[in-house]
Order: C-alpha cells, then sequence, then structure tokens
C-alpha cells in the first residue's frame, strides 16, 4: 500500500505541477477550465494506450522506440511552452493593463488554449503510461490486493493534486505587476526542462553523443532522489549528474526562447480597433 | 542550415558507431537483477541488454548513470550507457526497489 501511495505520489506530483504552471499562465483566458480539462481527459485516455503499447513501443528502431517516443513527446511539450512564452511577450502586456480586453481575442485566446492543453496531455501521457504499468505490475504481481493497490493509488494522487494546488495557490498570490514575469520565468525554465529531458532520453538512445557523462556532480549539495531534487527536475530541470548535451540543449532553449521573447517585443504592437 | 547538416553528420557517426558498442546481458527474474553485479570497460560506451523475464513490467532506473526505462514484461531493452570513469554505478528496479538492485562497475 505505501509502495503504491509513493510511485503514484511522484508520478502525479511531477504532472501536477506541471499542470499548476499552466492553470496559472492561462487564468485570464476563456474556456481556460474546458481546456484544461479536455487536456487532462485526453491524457488520461493517452497514457492507458501507451501503457498497453509498451512492449510494442519499445521494440520499435531497434529496441529505443521508447526513448524517441519520449524525447518526441517531451521536444513537442517544450516546443508549444516556447510558443506560449513568445505569444504572451506579445499579448500579455497588452492583457494585463487593460483587464476589459481579457479573452476578447477568442481565436487567439483558444489557440492559445489548445497548445497548453496540449502540453498537459503531453506531462499526463509521460507520467500516466508510468504508473498504470506499475500499478498493473504489483496487482499481477499478486504481491498486494486491488483494494490495497487502489487505496495506495488514491492517496498517492491525492497527495499529488494537492502539491500541484498548492504551487496553483501560491503563485496567484504573486502581486499583478510581477504577475506576467513570475509565470513567463515558469514556464521558461520547464521548457528548458523538458528538452533537456529530451537530450537525455536521445543519449540513452545512442542517437546523441553525451559529450561528457556527467558533466558535474551536486549529488552532495541535492540529490536527485529527495524531495527537493525531485521538484527541482520537475519544475527546473535540476540534474546532480548531467551529461554535457543535456546542458548545451537547457542553455540553447532558454536562449532562443528568450530571444523569441525580445524579438515580437520591440516589434510595435499590433493595434486592436477599439 | 550549415548547422543542421552538420548535426545529421553528428547523427550519422553516431548511429553508425551502434555496432562497434560492446554488449553487456542483464536479466530480470523473481524481480531481482541477474548477475547483480556487472563489471563493464571504463570510458567506452556500452550497450546493455535488460531481459525482462517476469511477467509483471520493471523500471531500470539509476541515478548515478542518468538512465531510466519501463521494461514489458517478456521484453528486451537496449539502454546505451557511458563512457563512464571507473567506478561504482548502482541501479535499481524502481518498481521493485527492495529485491531488484543491482551495481555496473566501471574498471
Amino acid at each position: 500500500m505505501l509502495g503504491s501511495a509513493i510511485i503514484v505520489f511522484r508520478e502525479t506530483l511531477e504532472a501536477a505541477l506541471i499542470i499548476g504552471i499552466i492553470a496559472v499562465a492561462t487564468r485570464n483566458l476563456r474556456n481556460r477550465n474546458s481546456w484544461l480539462s479536455a487536456g487532462i481527459l485526453a491524457g488520461i485516455i493517452g497514457s492507458l494506450l501507451v501503457a498497453l503499447f509498451t512492449g510494442r513501443i519499445a521494440e520499435l528502431a531497434e529496441g529505443v522506440g521508447q526513448e524517441l517516443f519520449n524525447a518526441g513527446v517531451l521536444g513537442l511539450a517544450a516546443a508549444m511552452l516556447a510558443w506560449h512564452n513568445i505569444w504572451m511577450a506579445r499579448h500579455g502586456m497588452k492583457l494585463a493593463r487593460d483587464a476589459k480586453q481579457l479573452g476578447q481575442d477568442v481565436r487567439t485566446g483558444s489557440r492559445e488554449m489548445s497548445a497548453l492543453a496540449l502540453v498537459v496531455g503531453l506531462a499526463i501521457l509521460r507520467e500516466g503510461s508510468e504508473t498504470a504499468l506499475f500499478l498493473y505490475g504489483l496487482l499481477s504481481g499478486g504481491e498486494e490486493t486491488l483494494s490495497t493497490v487502489l487505496g495506495g493509488g488514491a492517496i498517492g494522487l491525492l497527495l499529488g493534486c494537492l502539491a500541484g494546488y498548492g504551487l496553483y495557490a501560491g503563485v496567484l498570490r504573486i502581486p499583478a505587476r510581477h504577475f506576467f514575469a513570475a509565470t513567463s520565468g515558469l514556464i521558461l525554465l520547464l521548457a528548458a526542462a523538458m528538452a533537456s529531458q529530451a537530450a537525455r532520453f536521445l543519449v540513452q538512445a545512442d542517437v546523441l553523443p553525451s559529450l561528457a557523462s556527467p558533466l558535474w556532480n551536486s549529488t552532495w549539495l541535492i540529490d536527485n532522489n529527495s524531495l527537493m531534487g525531485r521538484l527541482l527536475h520537475t519544475l527546473a530541470g535540476y540534474e546532480a549528474m548531467p551529461s554535457g548535451i543535456q546542458v548545451v540543449f537547457y542553455v540553447a532553449t532558454l536562449a532562443l526562447i528568450l530571444a523569441g521573447m525580445r524579438m515580437v517585443r520591440s516589434q510595435p504592437p499590433t493595434v486592436l480597433p477599439t | 542550415m550549415k548547422r543542421f547538416l552538420a548535426l545529421l553528420a553528428l547523427l550519422g557517426l553516431s548511429l553508425a558507431s551502434v555496432a562497434a558498442d560492446t554488449e553487456f546481458a542483464l536479466v530480470i527474474r523473481d524481480h531481482r537483477f541477474e548477475p547483480a553485479e556487472i563489471r563493464v570497460p571504463a570510458n567506452q560506451k556500452i550497450k546493455l541488454v535488460v531481459h525482462n523475464q517476469d511477467a509483471t513490467p520493471e523500471e531500470f532506473e539509476s541515478h548515478e548513470l542518468n538512465r531510466e526505462k519501463v521494461i514489458a514484461p517478456g521484453a528486451k531493452a537496449t539502454i546505451f550507457v557511458g563512457p563512464l570513469k571507473p567506478g561504482r554505478y548502482p541501479f535499481f528496479g524502481e518498481f521493485h526497489d527492495k529485491t531488484a538492485r543491482g551495481v555496473l562497475i566501471a574498471e
């Protein structure tokens, strides 16, 4: 029971933190809740399908299909987050200035929401498929009964969601004028974290060279296995022992998104008819 | 464009080098790794082939090796590691971490 609670908590926490950040960043967009719910639902269905076909996926591409799949999922999510940040750099200031205009531009708003709902779905896809496999393993291994597995899983799920909600509520308290900078900063780190994890999977599949493995070892400072290490890993991509290529991907993603944000900001803003 | 071509060349190079890697086999049986201790050469890339003979899925994980991979029941998974500095690199099965423990020794 404890085993299933801990694993479900860990996996839920990662997805819940990502959903929390996205829920904060989109709090003013129209139909936000239905988009988020759609993303969550699609993610759960998708993760059950992925769990079902894990063996098949792993066999693809000479045994490294799982890595390529994970890298693809992470890369797509990072690209969506990058696009969100650059979009917000252009429109966010205006949205923050004039509260009445919020959600007025429904078309761009829903385009924006569909991209972020996709990120939510992808985050659940990754964590959910692992959770499903783990719980299935516990059940078919006969080590625990259905009720202890489900009970432990429910506790883990609840605690993970609470942590995600805690982050959401905490970020919401940030004063309005710092809000934009805070959320785009969080999304920026999240995108870089995903790019770095995608690089790690590509090294594991031997598609990319590791350059140095590890580049440094900061396990003595923050262990990846500790709660703090896990939080920082999910939110900011912290690795105690990163390979060189992960750092390259991390820094390059940060630089590209920041450059994109700066570029659209320096262009004259599109004037909406009033 | 140039950078893209360079990346492609790099990709081709690393794919071409696959065949030259030394291969090591691990088996998961009754939620344990066999052998629980595996010796590999340091400073060169190696290919781990992990065969899960249990009826349940397992996740090969190692913080020291910076690797994680879910292995379906009955499946063989390929995991590339290294080049490693000489030393001990513990790994475990995340789904049964009380019994599934092992260490990779690079020397």
